[in-house]
């Protein structure tokens, strides 16, 4: 009884609810566990896996996070972030081909871009709310779709192909598979690791709050506008950051990457593995791509499968595959 | 007696393990890849794997004492899927060859591929020309047809008949600026005009006021520099306008026989356009086609379907000429052997990987003239190989000395 009406009482209590979550020691050692599990794993997956594979994984998963961060955290549905992904894809690959910069630069130079795409979408789109904003983005997404249908430098539907990796700070050569393995799961752990670090900040729990009610964040004197665009211009950076290395794990970019069908995409990572949780569109986009991968070699047509899969999960499970578990696991440690 | 037998017995396997050694992983694997789900999946899709299929039961599925295994994939026009399955498929796997790839960003990307990885790539879905042009490799080899072929083969053959004066309805981007391009060089270079061009949108469903002004322009022919849905539709609103009844003719310059089908020979009845194959062009292809259409539930196979076919009977002929999988030795043999079968009559392998053959300007039939189901194109014109393809010396191909 006392334990309930604690849990009732942090609900109203920001403060108290950190408090609650931190109390009980052996969930923070099995969190530990599973943490330390889920690296060794990454660790030991090119060797047991195909490492292009992981690699398109982590790309993919580091996206559905920044867009996680978005609509989980801020509340914000952005119904555009293929630009990001897909622009910074284009820029990274340009980079790297034609001008001959260094890996690690070339993403840099994708990223920069994306968040600077991020500041004038999120400027415009962040006035409204809802559909709206989901509007205003895609929008905007299209708009950078036909431009790289058009440009020249984007090579219209062939996209931008043959794009060298490189050699990482000069010295790791990342024609390598392990190298570029381990340098992708270097970017995807920093990217994740900010997320973590944001979500889990003062800075986090303003946007929580702002997620649950604005006009009451409004009305303690935050300027939620310019957290609301902070929050925009992070995402659409990780996002690009993902774009960016994938660009060099596939050695191209193409038009894929910008079609709104890709903010779609990674809509559905999100929501198949548990919007509002940290580990949810990891897991949701390990999923996608595995079934866009494996199902390539059968006669079943795969929207169809990835589509099926998707409606069954709106129904059944609603906040997700992960969403679900740390639900059933809050229930099993309240019996 | 005994000890003969055994000595003959011996000598077989150790000959039979010789021709063995010469293929690697003692099997010849065949990797068909291209959409089986989305817009493509009609033109090339499972067909294009039936076609490989059946060019591998010609060989009593074995090819250099080794047996012949065909896997699919579905890239889903993503080429990033296409490069993932490519290398899974060299590197895990041993595929020796890989076929079909349509959608040119996809194939782009399993060329890259296959010429570092040394992997024969039997290019029949893509239309680029980049693909034996800049982007060429020694072990790619483009069979069915290109985007070049397409336009300025129609346009060739259509200013000779005297249709000197065109207008070009084209989508505006990169595929259809070239397929304008090439239209227009073509048409000028023959004495023809282009009264004028005029852009649209990728994917726009409205083609009313860039037909009108088609129309209005009087020219005696509306090419169409589009591709897919665009085509498809700004066909449909064409015959809506009644343009092809009025005396116009519609050129399609990037058309296949599943958009005809899609259309359905109402909208589509006059319509101009260039193809690789017919299936009722002879004897033969009929007696091909009727195989393939048993086994593709009554579709008739499209020329990148039949492309398929030819390429991987090719393929296989090379590899057991020579006794081995090798690329460099298959490719060779490739390209000095003729290709002679029911797709193509004496084509010939450029040193830019463009297969040489003969093309076909086709009318598409009106509904009184077809007499039976996918009795589509009335055959008006030969397109000679050597008028019907770039020449390879000015592809900008590397490989061309």
């Amino acid at each position: 009884m006392a334990a309930k009406s604690q849990v009732n009482l942090s609900q109203g209590n920001p403060s108290q609810a950190t408090i609650a979550v931190r109390q009980p020691g052996q969930d923070n050692t099995t969190r530990l566990i599973l943490v330390g599990l889920g690296l060794a794993a990454a660790v030991a997956a090119p060797f047991v896996l195909y490492p292009v594979f992981v690699m398109k994984v982590l790309c993919f998963a580091l996206f559905a996070c920044a867009f996680n961060l978005l609509i989980g955290f801020a509340g914000l549905l952005s119904f555009g972030h293929a630009a990001f992904f897909g622009g910074a894809a284009y820029i990274t690959a340009h980079a790297a081909k034609v001008w001959g910069l260094s890996p690690e630069i070339s993403i840099l130079l994708g990223t920069v871009f994306a968040g600077l795409l991020g500041l004038a979408f999120g400027a415009l789109a962040i006035r409204r709310q809802g559909i709206y904003f989901a509007m205003i983005t895609l929008a905007l997404s299209q708009m950078v779709f036909f431009m790289a249908l058009q440009l020249k430098f984007t090579g219209g539907e062939d996209g931008i192909q043959g794009v060298p990796r490189g050699h990482l700070f000069g010295v790791f050569d990342l024609n390598d598979p392990l190298a570029m393995y381990y340098f992708v799961l270097a970017v995807f752990l920093v990217g994740f690791a900010l997320i973590w670090r944001t979500v889990h900040s003062p800075f986090g729990q303003v946007l929580k709050a702002i997620r649950e009610n604005e006009p009451r964040a409004i009305s303690l004197g935050y300027r939620t506008e310019r957290y609301k665009l902070l929050a925009f211009v992070l995402s659409a950076s990780l996002a690009g950051l993902a774009g960016g290395t994938k660009s060099l794990v596939f050695q191209l970019a193409s038009l894929t990457d910008v079609t709104w069908q890709m903010s779609g995409e990674v809509v559905l990572m999100t929501l198949l593995g548990g919007m509002g949780t940290l580990f949810g569109p990891v897991v949701g986009a390990g999923i996608v791509v595995t079934l866009e991968s494996y199902l390539a070699g059968t006669n079943l047509p795969v929207p169809v499968v990835i589509g099926a899969i998707f409606v069954v999960c709106v129904l059944v499970f609603r906040r997700g595959i992960v969403g679900e578990l740390q639900a059933l696991m809050a229930r099993h440690r309240k019996s | 007696m005994l000890k003969s037998l055994l000595c003959g017995t011996a000598l077989l396997a150790v000959t039979a393990g010789a021709a063995h050694a010469q293929v690697t992983n003692n099997v010849v694997k065949i990797g068909v890849m291209n959409d089986r789900s989305g817009i493509y999946a009609d033109l090339a899709g499972e067909g294009s794997a039936i076609a490989a299929r059946m060019a591998a039961e010609e060989f009593g599925n074995k090819v250099a004492g080794a047996p012949i295994e065909i896997v699919v994939a579905d890239h889903q026009n993503k080429a990033d899927i296409a490069a993932n399955t490519a290398r899974e498929w060299v590197d895990a796997q041993n595929v020796d060859v890989v076929a079909d790839v349509p959608n040119s960003a996809a194939a782009l990307a399993v060329q890259g591929i296959t010429k570092e990885k040394k992997r024969i790539f039997l290019m029949s879905g893509p239309g680029s020309t980049d693909l034996t042009g800049k982007a060429c490799s020694p072990y790619g080899f483009q069979w069915t047809y290109d985007n070049y072929a397409m336009a300025a083969g129609t346009a060739r053959a259509l200013v000779e008949q005297g249709k000197k004066n065109w207008f070009i309805v084209t989508a505006d981007y990169a595929f259809g600026h070239s397929l304008e391009d090439e239209t227009t060089k073509m048409v000028k270079q023959l004495g023809g005009k282009v009264a004028g061009t005029v852009r649209h949108p990728l994917g726009t469903s409205d083609f009313s006021s860039f037909l009108l002004q088609a129309q209005a322009s009087k020219a005696d022919v509306i090419g169409l520099a589009n591709a897919g849905g665009d085509t498809t539709n700004a066909v449909k609103q064409a015959s809506e306008f009644g343009i092809t009844q009025s005396g116009q003719s519609l050129a399609g310059l990037l058309l296949f026989i599943s958009d005809v089908n899609a259309l359905g020979l109402q909208a589509a009845q006059g319509l101009m356009l260039t193809t690789g194959f017919y299936h009722d062009m002879n004897d033969e292809t009929r007696a091909w086609s009727k195989k393939f259409m048993e086994k593709n539930g009554g579709k008739a196979p499209t020329m990148v379907q039949a492309g398929v076919y030819s390429a991987v009977r090719h393929y296989l002929k090379a590899v057991e000429a020579v006794g081995s999988d090798d690329a460099d030795k298959v490719a060779a043999k490739m390209r000095e052997t003729p290709v002679n079968d029911m797709f193509a009559k004496d084509g010939k392998i450029g040193p830019n990987g463009r297969m040489f053959h003969d093309m076909y300007l086709a009318q598409v039939k009106t509904p009184a003239e077809s007499k039976a189901a996918w009795d589509y194109y009335k055959i008006v014109k030969t397109i000679p190989a050597q008028q019907a393809y770039l020449d390879p010396a000015q592809s900008g191909c590397s490989l061309v000395k």
